[in-house]
């Protein structure tokens, strides 16, 4: 039994947070926030020059070819970093529903610039309030033409395509739902930027007004194929909640040492320890929750939908929860916008809503476990 | 990364396997299964007779203390076999519960700092359970603040060099069925604290011990005062040197933390499996939304402990020491037994106040909620947990001490101010 990364992994991963460290600086992170792009481009292709995006993409298609475990690694660096980049929109996301269900023809088109970095991929599903379910799907195809509005879409204000869930065909339910290709940048699409809690990624509502839309994957197999992939990409997004968890927990740490209040330093009063360590346990337990993920995601192995939901729901409550401690062991300081607390906060609340909400995930952890219950008895 | 075993483990496992399969006690297995909490289940016979046979049974074939030395009872088995042996053992594991301080605490504490003629007297028994040891180290005066203990050990004063011990002991799991005992005093109260205490072990049937069971909350009686009126233990029952207690006590509560692996169980499992029979308003009391957020996070948290206990293994694998980081185990489990017990007698409307034959599963959960308050104390309690995660994991400072460099004397005390 081996529940770790191999040495060469996390020498990788030791690459991607010494390039982090140098080029994702606070001054990149906070462009968005400070009313200038929140998406650095230049740092999006260092990191497809690097191999990070294409790292679990065949080398077929322009990518590295090797696992998604090194994805996982990557994941949790960008996490860490608070990396204003779209890749949960186009690697997790988009890459991975062409890697699943795509045909030749549209792997060749899109994954080489998607590894690259050339273009931005992303997965608009929603389609406004509550939680997402097949009969809130509006948007339509018909006849090769996509009508509707897709909001909120992640980085859907950059993306150059957009992977969409729409109504086609006479199946009913979830099996009234398909995928869709859709070029943001062709004919029918209007983009609207969103103001949003979190400023450092962007978010977009996406109207489309019989924009051409080519078929990815069997017809009514949308909602299944988006499930599916959902599953992986929740994985590698809990990496960057547990990477973004243990900074948080790293920053709180530091300060609880550095800043003294009634003659000592505060990480000296129990009420900070204790806060800090029950940080410290939520982190770990997610971060041994993704592990598991990780290795699922890597091994195909049928576990994945439970794998899926239980490191997605122990990583958005590690991150909630060391993000906004993190806040206050920094008392009023941590309030400041000058101070990089507030960017962690915004990002775990952001990314406990990305893919779902908590709740939606609790309920799907419980549905799976069911399943595994029926199927052991 | 992979959960499966290297060849060598899998010949080991299956070596096992057989062997529990031809000469585990099945007679019990049922009663072992539906064994609530807190108690081993056995009603068909005396739980400890059980217990020592099946103990004797291993220990016959090599199959007890497996990571001991030969010599001292054990199998010389690496860390991970002694793994796989819990998780081939299964639901017998639970007949070893009246051993685990000995083969857990005592034992490595004897290993290190007996001598050699001690440890081939003692070691072996202990391995294969016809001897029982307990832990006499928390006082009236000394729990989580073990140094603060006051049970005095004198040498006599007739040149034999003996000891004459006096004092109380208090908690002591176990001692009314102990042949033996690991030993903290105080020998010097005029050093500081941590420096004037002293290491011994000694026979229960020494004269002048006295065992007295406490009724705990829940009703049982686990644990025990022992009174110590003038015992008068040999010199040669010391461990280590005079004034080195607390160095010899480290090792015993370090070896807690090497009784990982078998990751403790929060009752998860069985809190999904009555989830899934109870009903609410006629509906499967699973369906019920709140019903679910709640058992989502339970789920998490008792996978998060299983594979930051595998996480460990691996790292015991690589031939790495448990460290402090260790202690989330019990920190995570305890706490969420007791939330989960509570939780399911929720769902049982007011009949959840009821603990007889007709609570569900055997009254597991009354049983847990009355008896998980103790797991949040014993062995370290929950703040000490967190303070050593803070300190020896995050790096956090230790609390302002009032009483480190002091004669211990001069300490105030509870009652003496
Ligand atoms: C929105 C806002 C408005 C404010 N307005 C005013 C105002 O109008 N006038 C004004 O004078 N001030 C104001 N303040 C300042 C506020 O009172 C302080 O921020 C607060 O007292 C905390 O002090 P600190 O920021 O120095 O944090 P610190 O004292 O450094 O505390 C850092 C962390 O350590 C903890 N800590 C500190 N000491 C202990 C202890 N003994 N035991 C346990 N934990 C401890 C704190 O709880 C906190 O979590 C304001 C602050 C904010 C955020
Ligand atoms: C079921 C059971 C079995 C036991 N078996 C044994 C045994 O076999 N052998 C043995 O020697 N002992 C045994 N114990 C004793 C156990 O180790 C002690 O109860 C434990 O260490 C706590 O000590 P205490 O009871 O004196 O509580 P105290 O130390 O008085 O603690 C009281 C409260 O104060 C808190 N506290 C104390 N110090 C601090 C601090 N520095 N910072 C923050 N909070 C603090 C504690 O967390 C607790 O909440 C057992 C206890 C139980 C409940």
């Amino acid at each position: 039994m081996n529940l770790d990364f191999s040495d060469d992994q996390k020498q990788l991963q030791d690459q991607i947070r010494r390039f982090l460290s140098e080029k994702c600086t606070p001054a990149v992170v906070r462009s968005g926030l400070e009313g200038g792009e929140p998406f650095s481009r230049e740092l999006y292709r260092g990191l497809g020059e690097m191999g990070v995006l294409g790292v679990a993409i065949p080398e077929a298609y322009g990518g590295v070819g090797l696992s998604h475990l090194e994805l996982c690694l990557a994941a949790e660096e960008l996490g860490r970093a608070l990396a204003p980049v779209p890749v949960a929109s186009s690697i997790y996301l988009a890459a991975e529903f062409l890697l699943q269900a795509g045909t030749e023809a549209q792997k060749a088109a899109w994954l080489p610039k998607l590894a690259s970095g050339e273009s931005v991929g992303t997965f608009a599903f929603v389609e406004g309030q509550g939680r997402m379910t097949a009969d809130k799907v509006a948007a339509a195809v018909r006849d090769g033409r996509l009508s509707g509005a897709k909001s909120p879409v992640a980085d859907g204000d950059i993306a150059d395509l957009a992977i969409v869930a729409a109504r086609s065909g006479a199946g009913r339910g979830e099996q009234a739902v398909s995928l869709f290709i859709v070029e943001l940048n062709g004919p029918g699409v209007t983009r609207e930027t969103l103001a949003s809690i979190d400023p450092t990624r962007g978010q977009a509502r996406l109207a489309f007004d019989g924009a051409p839309a080519e078929r990815l994957g069997g017809e009514g197999e949308g909602w299944a194929i988006a499930s599916q992939v959902m599953d992986r990409a929740a994985i590698l997004m809990a990496f960057e909640q547990v990477g973004g968890a243990d900074r948080a927990l790293e920053m709180a740490r530091d300060y609880a040492l550095d800043r003294m209040a009634f003659g000592r330093q505060i990480g000296s009063f129990q009420a900070i320890k204790h806060m800090l360590a029950d940080m410290y346990v939520s982190a770990t337990l997610a971060r041994s929750n993704c592990y598991y993920g990780a290795w699922a995601l890597a091994s195909g192995s049928s576990e994945l939908p439970v794998a899926a939901a239980t490191a997605r729901v122990s990583a958005t409550q590690a991150f909630q929860h060391c993000a906004k401690n993190n806040i206050q062991v920094h008392g009023g300081m941590g309030f400041t916008w000058a101070f990089d607390c507030h960017l962690f906060y915004r990002r775990s609340n952001a990314l406990a809503l990305a893919l779902g909400s908590l709740s939606t995930w609790e309920d799907l952890l419980i549905t799976r476990l069911q399943g595994a219950n029926t199927q052991a008895a | 990364m992979d959960f499966e075993d290297t060849p060598e483990e899998a010949a080991f496992r299956a070596e096992a396997r057989a062997w529990i399969d031809a000469n585990a006690p099945k007679h019990l297995e049922a009663e072992l299964k539906r064994a609530g909490f807190a108690s081993s289940g056995i009603d068909s016979e005396d739980p400890m007779e059980a217990s020592k046979a099946w103990q004797k049974k291993k220990a016959e074939a090599g199959w007890a203390c497996l990571h001991w030395p030969k010599e001292y009872g054990g199998a010389a088995r690496t860390p991970i076999e002694r793994v796989i042996w819990g998780q081939e053992e299964g639901v017998y594991g639970s007949l070893s519960s009246p051993f685990i301080i000995g083969h857990g605490m005592c034992g490595p504490t004897v290993m290190d700092w007996a001598s050699e003629d001690h440890k081939r007297r003692l070691l072996p028994p202990l391995a294969s359970g016809e001897e029982i040891w307990c832990q006499l180290f928390s006082e009236p005066a000394g729990g989580s603040d073990l140094a603060g203990l006051r049970t005095s050990a004198v040498k006599a004063d007739d040149g034999s060099g003996d000891w004459i011990i006096n004092g109380q002991k208090i908690w002591t799991s176990g001692a009314q069925h102990s042949q033996w005992g690991l030993l903290i005093t105080r020998t010097n109260p005029d050093a500081p604290k941590h420096k004037g205490l002293t290491m011994f072990f000694l026979s229960m049937s020494t004269p002048g011990v006295e065992v007295r069971p406490i009724k705990q909350a829940n009703g049982q009686s686990g644990f025990n005062e022992v009174y110590f009126t003038d015992v008068r233990i040999p010199d040669d029952q010391r461990l280590g040197a005079v004034g080195q207690g607390w160095e010899v006590s480290l090792t015993t509560l370090m070896n807690e933390r090497l009784s990982i692996g078998s990751g403790m169980s929060t009752g998860f499992p069985e809190l999904f499996e009555f989830c899934l029979s109870a009903e609410i308003d006629g509906q499967p009391a699973v369906d019920d939304a709140s019903v679910r957020s709640r058992l989502a996070q339970f789920a998490v948290k008792q996978s998060g402990l299983k594979y930051t206990g595998m996480r460990a293994i691996t790292a015991l694998s690589k031939g790495q020491t448990p460290g402090p980081e260790n202690s989330i185990g019990k920190l995570v489990a305890g706490a969420t037994m007791q939330e989960l017990a509570m939780f399911a007698l929720d769902i049982q409307g007011q009949s959840g106040a009821i603990q007889d034959e007709s609570s569900p599963m055997n009254a597991r959960f009354q049983q847990v909620l009355l008896r998980s308050p103790a797991t949040r104390i014993e062995g370290g309690s929950d703040e000490i947990l967190r303070n050593i995660i803070g300190e020896r994991v995050l790096g956090l400072p230790g609390d302002i001490r009032v009483d480190k460099d002091v004669a211990f004397r001069d300490i105030p005390t509870s009652g003496r101010k």
